[in-house]
Order: C-alpha cells, then sequence, then structure tokens
C-alpha cells in the first residue's frame, strides 16, 4: 500500500473560485472570436490532403491511349474483390498489345485501400482525391472504363476541388 | 382611470409582452450561436440573414410535431404545468422599470408597466412560483427521471432563494424602499453610486443565486442531461416542451433585467441627468437599460458554455455553507455602517 500525498495543496486564491472562473470565462471569449475551423460544405469544398485515396481512375498516356494492359494484377491484389476486367486486343497499331474490352469497379464493395494502385505494374489505376461521388442507385455506383477515363480528364490537373471553386467564383 | 390612461397601460403591456418575448426568440438564437462561436464552429446561419429567422423555424417545427401524453401521467396537472412554468416568467417583467419618465399627450408616464410598491417581493414571489410548474411536471410525468428532476430543482430552489433574498435586503438596506423605481433613483448621478461598487459582495451572492434560480448552468441540476435524460421535461413534446424553453428563456431575461435594476443603475445613464434632455434622454435611458441588460444575457450564455456543472452535495455546501453566511455577514456589515452613520 502506497501512501497517498497530496501533490497540491489550495492557496487562499484557488479557494475564492472567483479568479479561476474569470480566467475560464477569458479562455471561451478568446475562442469566440478566433477564425471558425467550419467549412460549410456544399459551398465551400474540403480539400483532401495529398495522398487521399477517393474515387478511382484510369491513366491515358498524352497520345490518348489506355495506359492499363489488362494484366489483371489489381483484381488480383483487391482484397474486397471488386475489380472485373475482361482483357481485349489493343485497337491501336504501336505500343501495348493488351487493353481492357471492360473494367468496371464496383464502388459499394471497394473499400478504397489502395492495393490496386500498388499492384499495377504500369500506373494505370490510381486512387483520386474525389469524395463525393454519392449516388441513387446500386447500378450507379458501378463505374465502368469509360467513366473511369473521364475521371482521369478530371482530376489530371491534381485540383479537382479548388479547380470546380474557381470556376464557381468566376462565375459569380 | 379615463380611458386615456387605459389605453397607455394597454400599449404598455403589450410592447414589454412583445419585446420580452422577441427577446427570448433572439436569445435562443444567440445560445446556439455563441456556443458554437466559442467552440470554433458556426452555428446555425442559413434560415434568414445570418440565421436570425432560426428561432421562428424551430417554433414553427414544434408546433407542427405530435403533441404526445404518455399512458401513466397525472393528465391535469401534466397539462398545467408549463403554463405554471411560462406564465410568472413573463409576468415578472411588468414592475421593471426600463426607461426614465416620458412625456406624452401632456402627462407624465413612467415607462414601467406597474409600479408595484412591493415591487422586489414581487419579483421573488412570482419567480418562486414559476418553480411549482417544475416540480408539478417532474410529479405529474410518472417518470422516475422527471421526478428527480423536480427534487433536485425544489431543493436547489431552497437552499438558494434565501443567500438571493439577504443579498437584495442589503440592497433594501440602502435604498429604503421596495419599490424598484426607488432602488434606480437611489443609483442615479455619478458612475460610483450604483450599487455595483457600493455593495460588490452582495452582487456576487446575487449573481450566483440567480444562475441557480433560472436553473442554468452551472446550477442546471434539474434538466442534467447526461444524467436525468431530460430532467423535469423528458415525458413533453410539441408545443409543451417548447414552452418549458420558452419559460427557461424568459426567466434568463427577467434574471437580467433585475440584475440590472437592482446593482447597475436600471436604466441610469452615468454622469447623464435624463429628465433634463427630453425625449432624447429617454432613448438613452431605454438604450442603456437594453445594453446592460444585453451583457448581462451573454454574460447567462457566456457561463453556460465555460463551466462544468456543480454536484447535488457541492451545490448544497455552496448555497448553505458559503452564500448563506456571507449573506449575513454582509446585512450586518451594511446595517451597522447605515447605524452609524445615522448617529454621527
Amino acid at each position: 500500500m502506497g501512501i497517498v500525498t497530496k501533490s497540491y495543496e489550495p492557496t487562499f486564491w484557488d479557494k475564492l473560485y472567483f479568479p479561476a472562473l474569470v480566467k475560464g470565462l477569458m479562455v471561451t471569449l478568446r475562442y469566440f472570436f478566433k477564425r471558425k475551423v467550419t467549412i460549410q460544405y456544399p459551398d465551400q469544398k474540403h480539400i483532401p490532403p495529398d495522398g487521399y485515396r477517393g474515387l478511382h481512375r484510369l491513366n491515358k498516356y498524352d497520345d490518348g491511349r489506355i495506359r492499363c494492359v489488362a494484366c489483371e494484377m489489381c483484381s488480383a491484389a483487391c482484397p474486397a474483390d471488386c475489380i472485373e476486367i475482361v482483357p481485349g486486343p489493343a485497337p491501336w497499331e504501336e505500343g501495348k498489345e493488351r487493353y481492357p474490352v471492360k473494367f468496371e469497379i464496383d464502388l459499394l464493395t471497394c473499400i478504397f485501400c489502395g492495393f490496386c494502385e500498388m499492384a499495377c505494374p504500369e500506373e494505370a489505376i490510381e486512387l483520386t482525391e474525389i469524395y463525393d461521388f454519392s449516388d441513387y442507385s446500386r447500378d450507379d455506383l458501378l463505374i465502368d472504363r469509360d467513366g473511369l477515363l473521364e475521371i482521369y480528364e478530371l482530376t489530371k490537373n491534381q485540383n479537382y476541388y479548388s479547380r470546380t471553386e474557381e470556376s464557381k467564383t468566376s462565375e459569380t | 382611470m379615463d380611458f386615456l390612461g387605459f389605453i397607455i397601460i394597454l400599449v404598455k403591456v403589450l410592447v414589454v409582452f412583445a419585446a420580452t418575448l422577441l427577446t427570448v426568440l433572439l436569445m435562443i438564437y444567440s445560445e446556439r450561436r455563441v456556443s458554437a462561436f466559442m467552440q470554433g464552429r458556426l452555428g446555425p446561419n442559413r434560415v434568414g440573414p445570418q440565421g436570425l429567422l432560426q428561432p421562428i423555424a424551430d417554433g414553427i417545427k414544434f408546433l407542427m410535431k405530435e403533441d404526445i401524453i404518455p399512458a401513466g401521467v397525472d393528465k391535469p396537472i401534466f397539462i398545467l404545468a408549463p403554463a405554471i412554468l411560462l406564465i410568472p416568467a413573463l409576468m415578472t417583467f411588468a414592475v421593471i422599470p426600463f426607461g426614465s419618465d416620458i412625456i406624452l399627450f401632456g402627462r407624465q408616464i413612467p415607462l414601467q408597466v406597474a409600479d408595484v410598491n412591493v415591487g422586489i417581493l414581487y419579483v421573488l414571489a412570482l419567480t418562486s412560483i414559476g418553480v411549482y410548474g417544475i416540480v408539478l411536471a417532474g410529479w405529474s410525468s410518472n417518470n422516475k427521471y422527471s421526478l428527480l428532476g423536480g427534487l433536485r430543482s425544489s431543493a436547489q430552489l431552497i437552499s438558494y432563494e434565501l443567500a438571493m433574498g439577504l443579498a437584495v435586503v442589503s440592497i433594501i438596506l440602502l435604498s429604503g424602499s421596495l419599490k424598484l423605481n426607488d432602488i434606480v433613483a437611489d443609483q442615479q448621478g455619478y458612475f460610483f453610486s450604483w450599487n455595483i461598487f457600493k455593495q460588490p459582495l452582495a452582487f456576487i451572492i446575487f449573481l450566483v443565486a440567480v444562475y441557480a434560480e433560472t436553473n442554468r448552468l452551472p446550477f442546471d441540476l434539474s434538466e442534467a442531461e447526461q444524467e436525468l435524460v431530460g430532467g423535469y421535461h423528458t415525458e413533453y413534446s410539441s408545443m409543451k416542451f417548447a414552452m418549458f424553453f420558452m419559460a427557461e428563456y424568459a426567466n434568463m431575461v427577467t434574471a437580467a433585467a433585475l440584475t440590472v435594476t437592482l446593482f447597475f443603475g436600471g436604466w441610469d445613464f452615468p454622469l447623464v441627468n435624463e429628465a433634463s434632455l427630453g425625449i432624447w434622454g429617454v432613448v438613452l435611458s431605454v438604450l442603456s437599460f437594453v445594453l446592460k441588460m444585453g451583457f448581462f444575457l451573454f454574460l447567462f450564455i457566456w457561463v453556460r458554455w465555460t463551466f462544468p456543472r456543480f454536484r447535488y452535495d457541492q451545490l448544497m455546501k455552496l448555497g448553505w455553507k458559503v452564500l448563506l453566511p456571507l449573506a449575513l455577514f454582509n446585512i450586518f456589515i451594511t446595517a451597522g455602517y447605515l447605524t452609524v452613520k445615522s448617529l454621527a
């Protein structure tokens, strides 16, 4: 059994209470005038930090060819098993011979772990910063190849949210 | 009483009633806004400019909600309780002078609904009646949490009303009158003639007691939501709940007005003789009253979002062992001073 010793003996000022109460009031008053941390969501959008794992995209080369070679490494790596790929011969002359005919991700099954991104040898699949992609039906949350390529067009400058913010302010 | 006098009183009653209700609405809005600001949030800012119409939206929502009367309640008392709480809360403001006399239609009209000669007693009596509303609501709800809330409220009232009354007694000793008008007149003139400078101890006791009286934090034991679900209004819904809500804020408005009247010179603006300025003097006095009251209303919110709640035994200890002896000591000193002064 240890002996309990009081580490702090209240002084006369502590026993008066009021100095401490005023100190407390000053703390809340300081916060009253401080800058607020609220982001008013639909009007202002939170910009996620680098490395945020949001909606997927399929990258393209500068000339418009799809980077993906349908090796299915991503669907093999996927712990949630949400990627479905059907490979086919690429329609373009030079470069890779395979490309995905069908590339479908079930966003409701996906856990956004980013393993597909790590597994990809061609840096074709990537997770973007987009976080607000809710929809009304399950079918709408199955994103196909063309949809993923469209996301690439939207996010290739890595500033999806700040750009929409700019376009909004220029409109008004 | 002649017809014009009747009309004047009617207008005063309506104006005071409307102003009280408007302040209640503003308080509900600012409670949410100020608490949000103190927590680094923004609070309601969507309904109307800066969210000012939010309390009206809340009111409409309350009116639309289903009014549930649970099966086991004591029906007549259950329905009556919110009214018992709300009506005295709205009535109390009647005796508070909120401006200097105005001269209209060739007669002097005091800016006060009723100049009762036992004004301060009237206020104390009515605030005590309000507690019956809480106790009866807790009792009739047939719910252990409600009952506990009501019980705590009555215990709290007994321990604080006494200290509050005794703090007021020292003011009455100074002014020599129970009339609130005389108490205000007693504080006219220089800045330091306000009672806060003459009776700082009484002010502190009164302020603490007022927070207990209005069931506000740090003394809101009767509705401690973490322990008692909702306290005495757990079983209430719809407009009945809104009435409890309004009564709480109306009590705050009255308490703030009373604090200003008793300790901060009422409508007195320091170093100015309002009577000599005509209509501008009246405007100035009303404005100064509203500003002072606004500060105390802000203080209510400010305190609520700063301090934690007292424990039940701490509350009792503070009331009986600290505030009551202090108040008695203060009366003793004041009475002694006045006796010495009258002898000299």
